[in-house]
């Protein structure tokens, strides 16, 4: 059932510090940036809170930069910016290509990467790249910042570690050592829910995650371990298997995720290695 | 609520939270913006919001405050580019119609002032988040090369390696 919208309370908050205080005493309130997943909740009467608050127009939580060892990424960065972006085009070229898999031009132009993350939604495209890349989460509420390591940000399901009164403000991006790679594959290319997507850095070490295949996303540490020590992509395949654990569901059978899984980190390799004819 | 709309500042009383999509046909009668699927999915209710393209089912009115929303109504100087959706047959229901146009546009516009036809995967690109149930595309991707200059018999076999 469509929720009838005209009812619900929004709060419009016009700086971080306006929003943290509202949030501090009304944790219930849901940030609102750039609603395309809560909109689409919305419309199907799968959301049930009723006070919401719009961070969208919060200029503290936008923009791109980096210094010598880190990319920052302000939480209300859209897909599009991100595709636009040229410090993301030299030093995480991985997250261009993802974003331009989202959604059409519409969608790019509103979703965030801080909406992405906070959504937590196992198929969330980006979660393999922050994943790898080896991220921090920047949250900030009345009483303080602190840094969130990605890896342990999700408790479970859809579950993240925010306390109420949080927000994400940012994430800050270890430039991340050697070949980038991300791929998602699933039914349609610009609005598909992805059945699996993998992103890859391949360095001195290796490092791999799996999204869509897990209740969150999964660094495939077995794996990584096989091909950061020299193993063969055979070898590599069959510990994947230790590594993640495909369900079925609606969209995909777990043998036939796992199969595109262990294809997926195949083609990884293939075209990371250099020098190939 | 003070907003931009085609041009006019324009001020609306409308809850915050309604969609967009409906302020703008209900409270403001403009009907152009139209809904197809109320997720994000087909692209029928695109309007520009400070000159980017959004779904405006996903957009709370709130947000709009004091940005420049466009419409299908407000989109002027596109002849071509409708002429080519009436001769190509680029329209048959019309719901997708207007979020086509809009989408389609700025394509147009850069491709004529570049004196050049868009390729088709540049085409399809551009519309990858527009749903048309009716006209299986074709003639959509030839109405809008149609509209940048090529002949309508070669248009839509516009592909890479010519444009
Ligand atoms: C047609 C369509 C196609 C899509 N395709 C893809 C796809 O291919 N891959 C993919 O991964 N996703 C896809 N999505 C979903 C994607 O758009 C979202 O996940 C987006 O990134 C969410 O960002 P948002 O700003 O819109 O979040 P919102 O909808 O505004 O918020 C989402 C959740 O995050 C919370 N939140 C937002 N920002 C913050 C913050 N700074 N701090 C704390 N909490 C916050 C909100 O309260 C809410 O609970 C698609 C969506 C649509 C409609
Ligand atoms: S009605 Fe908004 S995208 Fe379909
Ligand atoms: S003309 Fe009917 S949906 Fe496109």
């Amino acid at each position: 059932m469509k929720t009838a919208l005209g009812n619900l309370d929004f709060a419009d908050a016009t700086t971080l510090s306006e929003a943290l205080t509202l949030l501090a005493s009304e944790p219930d309130r849901v940030p609102l940036a750039g609603c395309t997943d809560v909109y689409v909740g919305l419309n199907f009467g799968h959301i049930e809170k009723k006070r919401f608050v719009n961070i969208w127009s919060l200029s503290e939580l936008r923009g791109i930069s980096e210094n010598a060892d880190f990319l920052r990424i302000g939480a209300l960065t859209t897909y599009t910016e991100m595709i636009e972006s040229p410090i993301i085009a030299k030093f995480l070229p991985m997250m261009r290509d993802c974003a331009r898999l989202i959604g059409g031009c519409q969608v790019q132009n509103r979703g965030t990467v801080g909406g992405n993350i906070a959504n937590g939604s196992p198929a969330g495209d980006t979660l393999p790249i922050l994943a790898v890349a080896e991220a921090m989460i920047i949250a900030q509420s009345l009483s303080g910042t602190r840094k969130i390591p990605f890896l342990s940000f999700y408790a479970g399901y859809r579950k993240t570690v925010l306390l109420p009164g949080e927000l994400i403000v940012a994430i800050e991006i270890p430039k991340p050592p050697g070949a980038q790679w991300f791929r998602k594959v699933g039914t349609r290319a610009a609005n598909a829910i992805s059945k699996v997507v993998i992103a890859g850095l391949r360095g001195e070490t290796v490092r791999l995650a799996f999204g869509s295949v897990g209740p969150t996303v999964i660094r495939a540490r077995r794996t990584e371990a096989v091909l950061s020590s020299g193993g063969t992509i055979a070898q590599a395949r069959d510990a994947l298997a230790h590594d993640i654990h495909p369900i079925d569901d609606l969209r995909s059978t777990s043998r036939y995720r796992m199969q595109v899984a262990e294809n997926l980190l195949s083609a990884f390799w293939d075209s990371t290695t250099p020098n190939q004819s | 609520m003070l907003f931009t709309l085609n041009g006019k500042i324009t001020e609306v009383s409308a809850p915050s939270m309604k969609r967009l999509l409906d302020v703008l046909r209900e409270d403001c009668g403009l009907t152009g913006t139209k809904e197809g699927c109320g997720e994000g999915e087909c692209g029928a209710c695109t309007v520009l919001v400070d000159g980017l393209p959004i779904n405006s089912c996903l957009v709370p009115f709130g947000q709009v405050q004091n940005a420049d929303v466009k419409t299908i109504e407000g989109l002027i100087g596109h002849t071509d580019l409708q002429k080519a959706f009436v001769s190509e047959c680029g329209a048959q229901c019309g719901i997708c119609t207007p979020g086509m146009i809009l989408m389609a546009a700025p394509l147009v516009e850069r491709a004529q002032a570049e004196g050049r036809i868009p390729a088709l995967a540049e085409v399809q690109e551009t519309l990858a988040g527009n749903l048309c149930r009716c006209t299986g595309y074709v003639a959509i991707y030839r109405a809008i090369q149609t509209a940048c200059g090529a002949k309508s018999e070669q248009a839509s076999v516009i592909s890479g390696e010519n444009g």
